[in-house]
């Protein structure tokens, strides 16, 4: 009876994990904590398919994803977008560098396909690695690895336009000369 | 400001608000909910097993 080597009772320790990880597939926290809700049911349920000994959390972020891809997905896209809403309502003050970066970085970042955004927070936030990620995603190496250089280059390219319209913004009210620079472009 | 230079503070910016999106949810308590919901899956789990196996041998 080694009762302390259940594994399920490591699923606690990976809760805050997998809220974040849902948010960042969802970006709608109701949805996300549904989402997590689903997914330990099925992991307590399925738990005889975790090997002890390996990661849990990859484990745990593989049933999360598939709830999420099989589920969530289509009702991602049907509700409106409150948290967004109410962080650029937040946000608004175009007076601090940090915060309308990350206005500008959550509307980005929301334009990224599924695919490319589960990758990047699992290898850009989440700590996993290449290897780690192509197995919770169940795809290779090299195409985590191309989803992630796809995704960073996209929001680079998106944040280049929108850094652009601020810096534009910015010598509009500074200089508060409306003038008709844009048509020369 | 160059571009290269724009573009490599822009990576930086990337890079932290990624662990930002993460993080932020990461670092909060976690709702009762789901602590409610892991035990009541293990106390589902104990009323089945009334009869548990002695097959230890």
């Amino acid at each position: 009876m080694a009762e302390h080597s259940d594994p399920r009772d490591e699923v606690v320790e990976h809760l805050s994990a997998m809220r974040a990880f849902a948010m960042s597939l969802t970006r709608n926290s109701a949805l996300a904590d549904d989402m997590v809700q689903d997914a330990l049911v099925k992991a307590w349920s399925k738990i005889d398919s975790y090997q002890p000994g390996t990661n849990m959390r990859a484990w745990l972020f593989t049933i999360l994803r598939n709830t999420y891809y099989s589920h969530h997905r289509k009702a991602r896209r049907e509700v409106a977008d409150v948290d967004g809403e109410m962080a650029a309502a937040l946000s608004q003050k175009p007076d601090h560098d940090g915060r309308l970066q990350m206005r500008d970085f959550n509307h980005a970042f929301e334009q990224l396909k599924d695919e490319q955004r589960e990758a990047l927070i699992l290898v850009g936030a989440g700590g996993f690695s290449y290897e780690e990620a192509a197995q919770t995603c169940g795809v290779a190496i090299g195409t985590i690895k191309s989803r992630v250089n796809r995704a960073r280059k996209q929001l680079v390219e998106m944040l280049q336009m929108s850094d652009d319209e601020v810096l534009e913004a910015t010598d509009v009210v500074t200089t508060t000369i409306v003038s008709d620079n844009k048509n020369v472009a | 400001m160059t571009q290269d230079r724009r573009n490599s503070n822009l990576e930086e910016a990337i890079e932290a608000n990624l662990k930002r999106v993460y993080e932020d949810v990461a670092n909060q308590d976690v709702p009762d909910r789901f602590k409610d919901l892991l035990n009541k899956l293990r106390e589902s789990e104990q009323t089945e097993k009334t009869e548990p196996e002695n097959n230890d041998g």
